[in-house]
Formats: structure tokens, C-alpha cells, sequence
């Protein structure tokens, strides 16, 4: 058990020294408060501004004003009251998603790789036929037909749809670290396989995971944003996704006046995106020394 | 007489496994196996979940056609007739009737669009998405490799440092994202793209024809969709192509060539280029389905008749088998595409049809 938990240390003080590193990446620190900030505030935002329940006749469409920052919608409701409130959903899904996808591949792809042999062939043919499957299509037949109740059903149908992919990527990075010299070192000297699985192949696979977990949620979010512009994702709530399309089925494309309430929105989906787009690259750089800038 | 019978069996079989041998050993047969494989998964989960699933699109139809007044056994049966299957079969022969009715190219009746065929609904759209989305990957490809071997050949200075973080802003965001910037933008803010005038594939009361005419108009209705296909998928190329050719120019053969005064452009385009951009094809797959993805949401958002906006017109009626048969035809189009990149990649490099080419 002491084994274990000097590994656990070992694995924690890695980590921190990483975000020393990272702290000086200029990008990746920008993308990192970018995501946090999102995050925080989508979860403790509707805590202190409320979602407004009732139409505001008076306000409908109105611009830019020292009351409402980003404007008013077409029910006359402040869009950055909205926004603050509309961001769970997007943040739920894209952790779910993310999460769940990677899960789900590091065990297949760790498993293919160990195994090797028949299976291992069997199931990359299985993968490789996978990928040129058209997923979006595919995922918005599914939705349809199973008519999904909420965001976690969402996220776990576009978990087992997404999985293939970074599979056969985990695989290929457990393929090349099990051969390295410092692997064969560790079990040489008998280090037991908990402190060689947390010290030696996770903190080397771990920039790996991260930066396409990363990358899988944005494309989750851009996903479920598409099924809500198809009518497919119910309106249930009022997430960023259902308000741009909200915005455009209201005509708000004709309607110069209107546009703060489709701006809006798409502004907070790009900056999320954006922002862990940047931190995944920084990630990157940190983590391959050989990418690594003077900025 | 006993020897021959002992014998045959032995050589069946061993004539079989080396069939076996010679399909899996060679690539184009590999992959046309490949090819065939997936249209078939497909087409069987598209049976399952429109049929045999609790809840499926047939159960639903049924329920919604005795909601409209039709009596129970006709609505059965009107559904029956609109699916093409007998609905009084086990599943088992469902399922062969429906393998039977694809192969035949016979898709089933539209049930919104008074009993038009799903074949013949889908013949009139799919030239246009073909030629829409076959133009821009062609476009990206080239543009891709071209930016990024600048940025390759020019890194650390500011185009590099430019068009890197060009690159990077327009992975990240959703082409559906881009499509409605592209609107914003073009349409509302500046004018200059009248967006209305530009639905559908062309004017109407134009005809095809191989005039010029003819050829301006489809233009004019597809150049914003073709802006936001290439802006969608770009950057993910020209970054690859901008490693891959960073990798390259380290590579002793390029210094050989250097050492041997080839000239800059012969050593780009026999040497660099040419290397570069060969690990590019295997990307193609992604690149292929995520285009066509996108033009679910593209085409819709723009109006352009393609299968992509008849798909989501299908979801958005619950026309199941509508739905069904584009689904069926936008997944074998993408499938027979990659088939097509897959010899492409490996005409241009042999060392892909010896291997097997699964990297």
C-alpha cells in the first residue's frame, strides 16, 4: 500500500511541476482561464443571476445599453443573464462526452495493445471500418429515433460514437512507450506494476489523453449545437446551442437590431472552444520539449 | 475412386484459405472488402434501429397514421407498403427483404412527400452535394498543402507565426459556427452577398446545360457554402502539412540533395513535397465524413438542395424512410470515397500496397 501511495505523490508532484511549466505558456494560460472562467460560471452564475422567468414586452430586441451589456432577445430577456445560465448544459456535455469517450478508449486501446495477436487485429479492423462511417449523420438518425431525454443520454450516445478513434491513437501510443528503454528499466529493476503504470506510463501518456480528451469535447459541443439546430435535441432548456437557433428560426439573420441575440451565444461556443483549443496546443508544447517556444 | 474422394476436401480447403490469403495479402481487394463491410454494418444498424428497436420508426409511423384516423390494420399496412417490407414476416425475414429491396436500389416511399420514391428523391439532390462538396475538398487539399509548406519553409517568421494562428482559430470552431458568421457577416453587416436570392442550387426556371450562363448561376449559389466548407476544414491540413514538411526537411536524404546542388524547387517538389503530403491521403477518411457531416448543417443553413439539407428536412418531418435511404446513400458515398483515396494513396506509394497500409 506504501507502494501505492508514494506513487500517488510522486504522480501529484509531477502534475504540479506541469502547471509551473504550463503557467508560463502564454496561450495555454489564456485558454486555461478562458475554460475556468466558463466553467465557474456556469455553475455558480445562475446561483447569483437567476434565469428571468416571464417576457419583457418593452425591452424586445434591444441593443447594447448600460442595463443590459449584451443586449435583449426577442422575448426582451437580457442575453448575458442568458448566457451566465445557458452554459451548464454545454459544460456538461462536453466533460460527459470527453470523458466518457477517453475512458472508454484507453481501456480498449490499452487492451488491444497488450493483447495483441488475433483480437488485437480483429478489433483494429473494426475501428478502421468505423472511421469511415459519416458520425454526424449517423448520430443524427440515432438521436432521432431514440428521442433522448436529456444531456447525459446525449453526451453517453456521442461517447459510443466516438470512441473508435482515439482507440486506435491510445493503442499506438501504448505500443510505442511499452518498448521504451526507461519501461524495460523499471521492470527490470522490479519497481511492481503500480508504481510503473502511475510513474512511468501514465505521466507519459497523460499529455496524450489530455489534448485529445480536449479535442473530443469540442467537437461534442459542436455536435450537440448541430442537433439543436436540427430540432432534434429538445428545448427543454435554455443552453447556447438552443438560443442561436432560437435567434435564427426568429429571423434574426433579417434583422440587423436583433443580432446581439444570436452574436451572443455564438461568441460564448467560440471563446469555450477556442479557449480549450488553445490550452490542448499548449499542452503540446509542454509536453513535447521539442515543440517548445521561447514565448 | 477413394483416393480422389479423401483428397478433394483437403484441397478445397486449402484452395479456400489461400482465396483467404490472396484477399487479405492484397490491398485493393482488402480495402474493396473493407468498403463493402461498412455499407453493410450500416445498413443493418439502420434496419435495426428503424425496425427492431422498442420504440422504432415503424412503431411510431403506425401509431401516427391510426392518430390521423386510419384503422389500426390499414395503418399497418400503409406502412408496410411505404418501408417495402411485409410486416407479418419474423424479423430474420424482414431483414432479408430489406438487404434484398438496397441491393436492388428500391429505398421505399416518401410518407410526407405523397408516396414519391426515396431513390428517385435522392438521385434529384445528390449531383449537387457531389459537386459542392467534392470541389471544396479539392480546393482545401490544395490550398492546405500549399500554406502549410510556406509555413513549414518559412517558420518563426510572422506569415508562419500568422497563419498558424489562423490555422488553429479555424479548427477550433464549429463549421456550423462559420456558416452563420459567414451570413452575419456577408449577408447583414456588409451586403455584399445577397443571401436570400442565393437558396437552392440554382435560379429557377434556369436549365442545365454546359453554358456559361449555366455555370455562373450554380456559382453564384454555391460560393459562400464553398468558402465555409474550405474555411472549416483548412486548418487542420495545413497544420498537419506544416509538420510533416518540418519532418521532411530534417531528413538526410533532403541534406543529400541539398549537398548535391539540386535546385530549391526540384528538391521541393521531387524531395520535400512529395513526402510530405503522401501521409495526408490516410487523413482523407476523417476529412471526407466530417465535410459531408458538416453539410447536414450547411446545406440546411443555407438552403442548398443536397442530401445533407434532404436528410435534415427527413428528421425534421419524422419522414423515416426518407431518412432512412439518404442515410444509407450519404454513408456509401463517403465509404466509396475513401475507397477511391485509399487507391489513389496507394498508386502514389507502392510501399502502401505491399504493407497493407494500416499504419
Amino acid at each position: 500500500m506504501n507502494n501505492i501511495r508514494d506513487a500517488l505523490i510522486g504522480f501529484w508532484r509531477e502534475t504540479a511541476k506541469t502547471f509551473k511549466i504550463l503557467s508560463r505558456n502564454k496561450m495555454g494560460l489564456f485558454g486555461f482561464s478562458i475554460v475556468s472562467l466558463i466553467i465557474l460560471l456556469s455553475i455558480f452564475g445562475p446561483l447569483i443571476w437567476p434565469a428571468e422567468v416571464s417576457a419583457n414586452v418593452a425591452e424586445i430586441n434591444k441593443g447594447v445599453s448600460a442595463e443590459h451589456w449584451l443586449g435583449t432577445d426577442f422575448q426582451g430577456q437580457d442575453n448575458l443573464r442568458k448566457i451566465i445560465n445557458g452554459g451548464k448544459d454545454i459544460v456538461v456535455i462536453a466533460l460527459l462526452t470527453g470523458g466518457l469517450s477517453m475512458l472508454i478508449a484507453v481501456i480498449v486501446g490499452s487492451f488491444s495493445a497488450f493483447v495483441g495477436g488475433k483480437v488485437d487485429s480483429i478489433l483494429m479492423e473494426f475501428v478502421n471500418i468505423w472511421l469511415t462511417i459519416p458520425k454526424f449523420p449517423l448520430l443524427a438518425v440515432l438521436a432521432t429515433v431514440l428521442s433522448l431525454k436529456n444531456v447525459v443520454m446525449l453526451s453517453v450516445l456521442m461517447a459510443l460514437l466516438d470512441w473508435p478513434a482515439l482507440a486506435r491513437q491510445v493503442r499506438s501510443q501504448v505500443l510505442s512507450l511499452r518498448n521504451r528503454e526507461y519501461i524495460e528499466a523499471a521492470v527490470m529493476l522490479d519497481f511492481g506494476t503500480p508504481r510503473i503504470i502511475f510513474r512511468e506510463l501514465l505521466p507519459n501518456m497523460m499529455s496524450f489523453v489530455a489534448i485529445s480528451t480536449i479535442f473530443e469535447m469540442t467537437h461534442a459541443i459542436y455536435q450537440q449545437t448541430g442537433l439543436v439546430f436540427l430540432g432534434i435535441v429538445p428545448y427543454s432548456s435554455a443552453n447556447w446551442g438552443v438560443m442561436i437557433s432560437a435567434a435564427e428560426r426568429r429571423g434574426v439573420l433579417f434583422n440587423p437590431q436583433a443580432s446581439w441575440s444570436i452574436l451572443a451565444p455564438m461568441a460564448a461556443i467560440i471563446l469555450f472552444q477556442l479557449g480549450l483549443v488553445s490550452f490542448a496546443r499548449s499542452l503540446d508544447e509542454v509536453f513535447n520539449p521539442r515543440l517548445r517556444t521561447s514565448v | 475412386m477413394t483416393t480422389i474422394t479423401t483428397t478433394t476436401p483437403e484441397i478445397s480447403e486449402r484452395t479456400l484459405w489461400s482465396v483467404i490469403q490472396k484477399v487479405t495479402s492484397n490491398f485493393l481487394l482488402r480495402r474493396l472488402v473493407r468498403a463493402l463491410f461498412s455499407i453493410w454494418l450500416v445498413t443493418t444498424i439502420t434496419f435495426f434501429v428503424v425496425r427492431a428497436m422498442p420504440g422504432n420508426a415503424v412503431d411510431i409511423l403506425i401509431q401516427e397514421l391510426t392518430a390521423q384516423g386510419v384503422s389500426p390494420e390499414d395503418a399497418k399496412n400503409q406502412a408496410a407498403a411505404l418501408m417495402n417490407i411485409d410486416l407479418d414476416q419474423p424479423l430474420a425475414g424482414q431483414y432479408l427483404d430489406y438487404l434484398g429491396n438496397v441491393l436492388r436500389g428500391d429505398l421505399g416511399r416518401s410518407y410526407k412527400s405523397a408516396g414519391l420514391s426515396v431513390t428517385e428523391m435522392i438521385t434529384q439532390v445528390l449531383p449537387w452535394t457531389l459537386f459542392s462538396v467534392g470541389l471544396s475538398l479539392l480546393i482545401t487539399f490544395v490550398l492546405g498543402i500549399g500554406l502549410g509548406a510556406i509555413m513549414a519553409y518559412k517558420r518563426d517568421t510572422w506569415i508562419d507565426h500568422v497563419l498558424s494562428n489562423l490555422a488553429a482559430t479555424l479548427d477550433a470552431i464549429s463549421p456550423y459556427l462559420i456558416g452563420l458568421l459567414a451570413i452575419l457577416l456577408f449577408g447583414l453587416t456588409w451586403k455584399i452577398v445577397p443571401i436570400t436570392e442565393m437558396r437552392g442550387a440554382m435560379s429557377p426556371g434556369m436549365k442545365p446545360g454546359f453554358n456559361f450562363e449555366f455555370l455562373a448561376d450554380i456559382f453564384m449559389h454555391v460560393r459562400v457554402l464553398l468558402l465555409v466548407y474550405v474555411l472549416s476544414s483548412i486548418g487542420s491540413w495545413m497544420l498537419q502539412m506544416k509538420s510533416n514538411t518540418v519532418s521532411t526537411l530534417g531528413e538526410d536524404y533532403v541534406t543529400v540533395a541539398r549537398a548535391r546542388g539540386l535546385t530549391d524547387g526540384r528538391i521541393l517538389t521531387a524531395y520535400v513535397g512529395r513526402n510530405a503530403t503522401l501521409p495526408l491521403f490516410t487523413r482523407l477518411a476523417i476529412s471526407i465524413g466530417f465535410v459531408v457531416g458538416g453539410s447536414v448543417l450547411l446545406e440546411t443553413l443555407f438552403t442548398y438542395r443536397g442530401v445533407g439539407f434532404l436528410l435534415a428536412r427527413s428528421i425534421s418531418e419524422r419522414d423515416y424512410p426518407v431518412m432512412q435511404g439518404v442515410f444509407l446513400i450519404i454513408t456509401a458515398a463517403v465509404v466509396f470515397a475513401n475507397l477511391l483515396a485509399d487507391y489513389v494513396y496507394g498508386w502514389l506509394d507502392p510501399r502502401v500496397r505491399i504493407s497493407g497500409g494500416d499504419n
